[in-house]
């Protein structure tokens, strides 16, 4: 199998540890997988208003590009990424009128019409390996770890672009559980994280990961599991220790944990870059050995 | 005792949010649904519904609230209202009208440094497409 990617700003700086576990369990899955050339940011929000039609010109200029080399399906790593690019297809797809008027700005020799699919990393892994698969490609199970699957809002929603149920998705559990882990859930789970507001106004990102995180604590969780790296970013950075004197719960990309479950080398799933330190919980649980201990 | 004018006479706000979101305020039936779920109402002065209302009747405190910067569009509302108004269009185009009056919401030039370099690129590109014009 073979996947054209893209990466997006945030996966080339801050989040190089989602990149890497991606590569490498990819790799391990025998999916070959390119770096669309030439790419731009993609805007990270879709833009709402009607009449704005330039903040689409950096999502379509991509889509545009990949058309032009060759690719027919594009897949994201980044939740938010993901929404803008499968947003703005959906819009040149719908009304074309508008669509025309963005071609006419991009000028490029190709007009674009919305024949790219855009796809999330979790969909290929769902859809087109299964977790069936994924499954019997574990050797070190993550027995002991219990998950707590966060989704915030960009997966999910407008439904029209969601990649699971926008109210009760299990993608993240259905994976979890083929590793091995226990999953525990929380309605908490689709809520959105402040997002962007971390610059601005982080007591409102506080607030929302201090909520979010003492859910987890209670559903009895030792692990956050995302796919977002702004939700990464908040919940990693903003999470208070708990009042009752326990540990923070790591937050980690489901790619990481694929990753240590398929036994590949701690050094490729970047397992070191993160605020809350995953170590001590995964060496405490057993949960992985050390020396790749076969299951 | 206030006198509701809504339809009575030109309400130019209304009017272009209706324009800039595409939606229809007057089939809101004020169940409060939106704000049920919205993670961030405590942190609104005015709730969503009360947004819609205001609007509707011409009531002018709502681009001066701070409820409109606080919506991340997180699109919660937006799916589970039964009348199908996307509530953060709404806010969107609240944003928008207020940001092409070239007023900024966010100065960048007066963000720490210390939080410009430890923020997500993602982080700085969505806050700038959504607080500044």
């Amino acid at each position: 199998m073979h996947i054209d990617y893209y990466p997006g700003c945030t996966i080339k700086t801050s989040a190089r540890q989602y990149e890497t576990s991606a590569l490498a369990v990819l790799h391990a899955l025998d999916v070959q997988s390119r770096e669309m050339e030439q790419w731009n940011c993609c805007g990270v929000v879709h833009s709402l208003a009607t009449d704005n039609l330039i903040r689409h010109v950096a999502p379509i200029r991509v889509l545009t590009r990949l058309q032009q080399q060759g690719g027919t399906e594009l897949v994201t790593l980044c939740d938010m990424c993901y929404n803008t690019l499968a947003q703005a297809n959906l819009l040149v797809q719908r009304q074309p009128d508008k669509g025309e008027a963005i071609n006419g700005f991009i000028a490029d020799d190709q007009t674009y019409g919305g024949q790219v699919d855009v796809l999330h990393l979790l969909q290929i892994l769902r859809d087109r390996i299964g977790f069936q698969a994924i499954k019997r490609r574990v050797i070190c199970p993550l027995k002991g770890l219990t998950v707590f699957p966060y989704y915030g809002c960009k997966l999910l929603r407008p439904r029209a672009v969601g990649i699971d149920d926008a109210e009760t998705p299990s993608i993240l559990r259905d994976l979890m559980q083929a590793l091995g882990a226990t999953v525990v859930d929380d309605p908490i789970q689709t809520c959105c994280c402040g997002s962007y507001h971390v610059v601005n106004r982080d007591a409102i990102v506080a607030g929302q990961v201090t909520k979010i995180a003492a859910r987890a604590q209670l559903q009895g969780a030792d692990i956050i599991v995302l796919s977002c790296p702004l939700c990464h970013f908040n919940l990693d950075t903003h999470q208070p220790r708990p009042t009752d004197g326990g540990q923070r719960l790591p937050v980690l990309y489901y790619t990481q944990l694929i990753g240590l479950a398929f036994g590949l080398p701690w050094e490729t799933l970047g397992l070191d870059a993160h605020h809350i330190d995953p170590f001590p919980l995964l060496q405490h649980q057993h949960s992985v050995p050390l020396e790749g201990e076969r299951v | 005792m206030i006198k509701i004018t809504a339809r009575e006479q030109p309400n130019e706000l209304l009017h272009k949010v209706e324009e800039l979101s595409g939606q229809n305020l007057f089939t809101c039936y004020q169940c409060g649904t939106c704000s049920a779920g919205c993670p961030f109402a405590g942190e609104m002065d005015l709730l969503p519904e009360q947004i819609i209302r205001h609007l509707t009747m011409g009531i002018n405190d709502v681009l001066t609230s701070k409820s409109i910067w606080i919506c991340a569009s997180c699109y919660l509302c937006a799916e589970r209202c039964p009348r199908d108004i996307n509530m953060a269009k709404v806010m969107e185009a609240l944003r928008q009208v207020q940001l092409r009056r070239n007023i900024d919401h966010v100065q960048i030039a007066h963000l720490p440094p210390e939080v410009l370099g430890a923020v997500p690129p993602m982080a700085l590109v969505a806050n700038f497409r959504k607080n500044t014009g």
